[in-house]
């Protein structure tokens, strides 16, 4: 439904310039909802804002719904923008328009009869949980609500796509929660292609069923959001994951970590692996093949679109040769090792 | 206070209102417009000219810098042109008008800059044209700025009118002068400044009502 070509985005020229984006190919299929998560001034606005050209790429090329937005003149480029709903962080909305006029927005820049106008405004305002607001100010309205409106008003043109920019940035876990599953549910119920830019972990693991994931202008990841979760294919990637998990070592342990093995030292080590049936019969097996006693420092599981992740991270106390050994077997399962540090024997 | 002062009072009151009323919704017609140009071809606008921004610019900020005693006196030959004398409240209508507009252009230029980039940007991604922006969220978007800039201006218009009234236009000003200063009559001089000063006070809480009652920021 979305397709970006090789899309660059520099700001500016000469030795001032900034290159937002670099060569970006992302493919967005109908109906899916993909997220682009990344650190701030990475990029994530730029892209969004390529998508509907509020931001012309450099280079490259925009395709939605097999048109090529990038090759349109304005006015083509207009008609096709009533295909592309956007939602912003800040929510964008009329402060001297009520709710209702809000909504209608989007069919009076389209030319539609009030009649027409009437009848989508209304069953958008009940589905938004809205309809006992319509006649409200914006300045009336609480974050979340405000957040609806924008939402109903993207979807008053019966677009095929949405695009959110930090859509919940702005709105507390648990009015992020009701507008996130207000959005599963239009995507679920509409067949709407949703692409959503977050620098939250949280929002991805709950709606999206793909993620990418942009670094310095560079979409470094495109995955499904489970085997993201399970097993990022890139260090920031894992630096994103461990911060949603919190999963760090003991701040006591960390003191204690030394960066080189020594000759009275344990390794450190966090695990991460998929599905619930791997991570016991492993440590197990540890103990019994290579006489290893492992200390459970912290763990955790979490399912993610339906999926299991597991974490762990543990000391592996041994003698020197054994632990070596236990953790050329700990790579040679699919799950993800990596040492912290080592730590001197207590025993 | 004589009858004949009262209704000489009433007369110049009259006078002033028409002439501030005349400047003010000629110089609202031009100056509006004038304003909205301003802004949308301001680089990186909706109808981003830089040339055309410039050469506004320029002819906004020489009509603002010339002083109102100035432009009044060399204008008279278009004043004549257009309203056939150069005496009497009409005449002082033009060049009330022509300084108004600069006036008024600028404020609502300050006004619509303070619509959020965002609102624009929203209604760029509905496929809304650059004069739909501007009907529809700039202007509706501004409104509150829109008549704070107004009232503003009128209430520079009542002080200006009797300025040009001094020169032959008639109005409170005209009368103050005339009868306050020239023939030393303390009594019309002070009646005159309290009109004024009414007048001003009503102006400006009328425009703030109608700021309180459009804006729903
Ligand atoms: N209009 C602009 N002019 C010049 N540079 C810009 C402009 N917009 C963004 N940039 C630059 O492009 C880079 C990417 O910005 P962008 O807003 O896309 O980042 P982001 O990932 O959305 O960040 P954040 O999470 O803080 O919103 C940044 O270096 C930023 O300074
Ligand atoms: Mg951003």
């Amino acid at each position: 439904m979305i397709t970006l070509d090789n899309v660059s985005k520099t700001y500016g020229s000469g030795p001032g310039a900034v290159q937002a984006l670099k060569e970006i190919d992302l493919q967005v299929p109908k109906g899916t909802i993909h997220g682009v998560i990344g650190l701030s001034g990475a990029g994530k606005s730029t892209l969004i804002r390529c998508v509907n050209l509020l931001e012309r790429p450099t280079a490259g090329r925009v395709v939605i719904d097999g048109q090529e937005l990038t090759a349109m003149d304005a006015a083509a480029l207009r008609q096709a923008r009533h295909q592309c709903g956007m939602i912003f962080q800040h929510f964008n909305l009329l402060t001297n328009r009520t709710v209702y006029d809000n909504v209608a927005l989007p069919l009076e820049l389209m030319g539609q009869s009030r009649q027409t106008i009437r009848e989508r405004v209304l069953p958008l305002l009940e589905m938004t949980g809205l309809a006992d607001k319509t006649k409200q100010y914006p300045a009336q309205l609480s974050g979340g609500q405000k957040q609806r409106v924008a939402i109903a008003r993207a979807l008053a043109s019966r677009p095929k796509v949405l695009l959110c920019d930090e859509a919940t940035s702005a709105l507390d876990p648990q009015t992020t929660a009701s507008i996130l599953s207000l959005l599963q549910e239009i995507n679920r119920q509409l067949g709407l292609t949703i692409l959503l830019i977050t620098h939250e972990m949280e929002v991805v693991k709950t709606i999206c069923h793909r993620v990418g994931l942009i670094s310095d202008g560079r979409l470094v990841e495109d995955a499904d959001v489970g085997d993201f979760f399970t097993a990022p294919g890139t260090q920031l990637g894992r630096e994103f994951l461990n911060d949603f998990l919190k999963l760090e070592a003991p701040q006591a342990l960390i003191e204690r970590l030394e960066p080189e093995a020594g000759p009275d030292t344990h390794p450190v080590v966090r695990l991460t692996f998929s599905g619930d049936s791997v991570a016991t019969p492993l440590i197990s097996r540890l103990a019994r093949e290579h006489g290893i006693d492992v200390s459970i420092l912290q763990a955790k599981v979490e399912s993610i679109q339906g999926r299991t992740l597991g974490l762990m991270i543990a000391e592996l106390m041994g003698s020197d040769m054994q632990t070596r050994e236990a953790l050329t077997t700990l790579e040679s399962f699919d799950l993800h090792v990596e040492v912290l540090g080592h730590v001197q024997r207590t025993d | 206070m004589s009858s004949a002062l009262i209704d000489l009072v009433w007369q110049s009151t009259l006078e002033t209102l028409y002439m501030v009323a005349v400047a003010g919704i000629l110089s609202a017609l031009a100056g509006v417009p004038l304003g909205v140009l301003l802004y949308v071809t301001r680089p990186r606008q909706i109808l981003a000219q830089p040339v055309v921004n410039t050469v506004l610019g320029v002819v906004t900020n020489v009509g603002r810098s010339v002083p109102f005693i100035i432009l009044l006196v060399a204008i008279i030959p278009f004043t004549r042109m257009i309203v056939g004398s150069s005496i009497g409240t009409n005449a002082a209508a033009v060049p009330l008008t022509i300084a108004a507009i600069p006036f008024v252009a600028r404020l609502v230029e300050g006004a619509l800059n303070e619509v959020s980039p965002g609102l624009v940007e929203a209604a760029q991604s509905m496929g809304a044209t650059p004069m739909q922006i501007i009907m529809k969220v700039l202007l509706p978007e501004a409104r509150g700025g829109i008549i704070n800039g107004l009232t503003i201006t009128i209430v520079a218009l009542v002080s200006y009118s009797a300025m040009a009234g001094a020169v032959g236009g008639g109005g409170l000003g005209d009368l103050g002068i005339r009868y306050g200063y020239n023939r030393f009559n303390p009594t019309v001089m002070l009646i005159t400044v309290v009109v004024l000063v009414v007048m001003v006070q009503l102006f400006q809480s009328l425009g703030d009502y109608l700021v309180r009652k459009s804006d729903h920021k």
